[in-house]
């Protein structure tokens, strides 16, 4: 363990330049450079909300008042794409940094972890947006608004599980990468972007999208922000974050193991 | 000359390679085999086979071979990039790999970004970096073209910051990949001349270049690898007899 920490500290610098690294790269050749983090969400909420708050609009009543929709839409917006993204870019980590790994030793977690730290850093800038539309549109802004970091957290744990784990199985087998798009996408429609699940008449379909982490993590997130009240007091919010929690530990207990187990393999594959 | 200490012990390291006949490296491929019940065929490859040698501080070994004898494997190894399949490997000190001058570099970062990134990636840190900046800049001779990004740079420019940033610190062990072939014919010298003096400041060297007359001038100590196993181990000019020997060149190459 007292090893772990030592070379954690002695690569914290490289750790810290790649995530540096992979904000200042992801903007460079754009115009608008980061204005686009908040810009882009904004647009997306935009024509979400113009196809499924009037083309396709349910008008049934949900906890979440109707005009907060935009909101409602923009949460699980940034959320799934912090998942997506990170999980995305986290995969193809170490076979992007196959150039360096042949060369230098580099503890090779450090792949992985930056491109999962600097896409959360970027989630975070974005959430700016999520701040000036929910001040402009009324947000009630409490105590509980606080809270909105525990499900952020949860997230945050379960993008460094996927991304140990699908880097690992992306060295060995690459078309893990258009599986994973596919997955992805079902992972997306059961996460309630753009539809109230309480407004599912199937009840099957509505356990089955329960059992999604994401979706319980938007849940909460967005229970905090637009409720303006507490995850913790809630019995069904407070299973969800227990739910979504212990599954994101478990993930990520799994993901490093899995890591550690074939790291020194890496070489031999990419 | 007093006592010697040990810099570097490689104790009886082997590298298995498992080079499989076609390589299945995804989903669909390796499904498709275990339906038509195909076995996966490996061809196993040592490229390294029970090699031992303990260098002392001071050392300045010549590593030869053939290609393909495995010396660059041994390089990797001690560097820590493979992990060795069997044996062990001991080393004291600060140790500068420079198997591939500028392996850390981003293409797309200005020459003053990557010195901080190729920096990190030696482990050295950023205020560590930044007080060494002149002087990493001076030795490069980059001048203005520092804030430029790396993909411009030609082969040699590119050298000479991998070189200038990773001498910044005298390492105890200093491993050397044909990197003295690099840039123009001034600034070899120049960075032979810095490798002369760490010589006298006793580092430990570790060398590999298919240039004979440079690994007679710069090393003391000599060992022959074939087909990944140690065959020689002495002082410089028996082995180097011994290796023209094997390869029948004489003295012009």
């Amino acid at each position: 363990m007292k090893k772990y920490i030592e070379s954690f500290m002695r690569y914290r610098f490289l750790l810290m330049e790649l995530i540096k690294k992979g904000i200042k790269l992801k903007y460079r050749r754009s115009y608008l450079g980061l204005i686009w983090t908040l810009l882009e969400p904004l647009l997306t909420m935009l024509v979400l909300t113009a196809v499924f708050g009037s083309l396709f609009a349910n008008h049934s009543e949900t906890k979440y008042p109707s005009s907060l929709f935009p909101i409602y839409i923009l949460c699980g917006r940034l959320l799934y794409s912090c998942f997506s993204s990170a999980s995305k870019i986290g995969m193809k980590s170490v076979r992007s940094n196959q150039a360096m790994i042949k060369k230098v030793y580099v503890p090779k977690y450090l792949y992985p972890l930056s491109s999962v730290i600097y896409n959360y850093v970027i989630f975070l800038l974005s959430l700016i947006i999520l701040a000036i539309v929910g001040i402009i549109l009324g947000i009630p802004i409490t105590w509980h608004s606080f809270e909105a970091i525990i499900p952020i957290i949860v997230l945050f744990v379960m993008c460094i599980a996927s991304a140990m784990f699908l880097s690992t199985v992306c060295v060995f087998f690459r078309d893990i990468e258009y599986l994973w798009d596919v997955i992805l996408m079902l992972i997306m429609y059961c996460s309630a972007i753009f539809y109230h699940v309480e407004n599912m008449h199937n009840e099957t379909v509505k356990f089955v999208i329960q059992l999604n982490p994401l979706y319980c993590i938007i849940e909460n997130f967005r229970y905090v922000v637009i409720l303006g009240k507490s995850i913790i007091t809630d019995p069904q919010e407070l299973w969800m974050l227990g739910y979504s929690a212990a599954f994101s530990f478990i993930a990520l207990a799994i993901g490093v193991i899995v890591f550690k187990k074939n790291q020194d393999k890496f070489i031999l594959h990419i | 000359m007093g006592k010697k200490k040990v810099a570097l012990k490689v104790d009886d390291v082997s590298i298995r390679f498992n080079l499989s006949k076609e390589k299945v490296d995804n989903l669909k491929e390796l499904i498709i085999k275990k339906l038509k019940g195909e076995k996966i065929r490996f061809n196993e490859f040592w490229a390294l086979k029970n090699v031992s040698f303990t260098l002392n501080k001071g050392d300045r070994l010549g590593i030869l071979g053939l290609n393909g004898a495995g010396k660059s494997t041994l390089l990797k190894v001690i560097a820590g990039v493979y992990k060795p399949t069997s044996g062990t490997i001991t080393r004291h000190g600060h140790i500068a790999p420079m198997i591939e001058l500028g392996a850390g570099f981003d293409p797309n970062y200005t020459g003053r970004e990557n010195i901080f990134l190729y920096g990190s990636v030696l482990g050295f840190s950023r205020e560590f970096l930044e007080s060494k900046y002149d002087e990493i800049l001076e030795f490069s001779e980059l001048g203005d073209f520092i804030d430029v990004p790396i993909k411009n740079y030609s082969s040699g420019m590119k050298a000479r910051l991998g070189f200038s940033i990773a001498t910044i610190v005298e390492p105890e062990i200093l491993i050397l990949d044909e990197v003295l072939s690099v840039g123009d014919a001034k600034f070899r010298k120049k960075c032979e001349a810095k490798m002369k003096g760490m010589f006298d400041h006793g580092v430990t060297v570790l060398f590999v270049s298919h240039s004979i007359k440079q690994v007679e001038r710069l090393c003391n100590r000599g060992i022959l690898l074939e087909h990944g196993q140690l065959i020689a181990d002495g002082p410089i000019d028996e082995v180097i007899s011994l290796y023209k020997e094997k390869t029948g060149v004489d003295d012009n190459d």
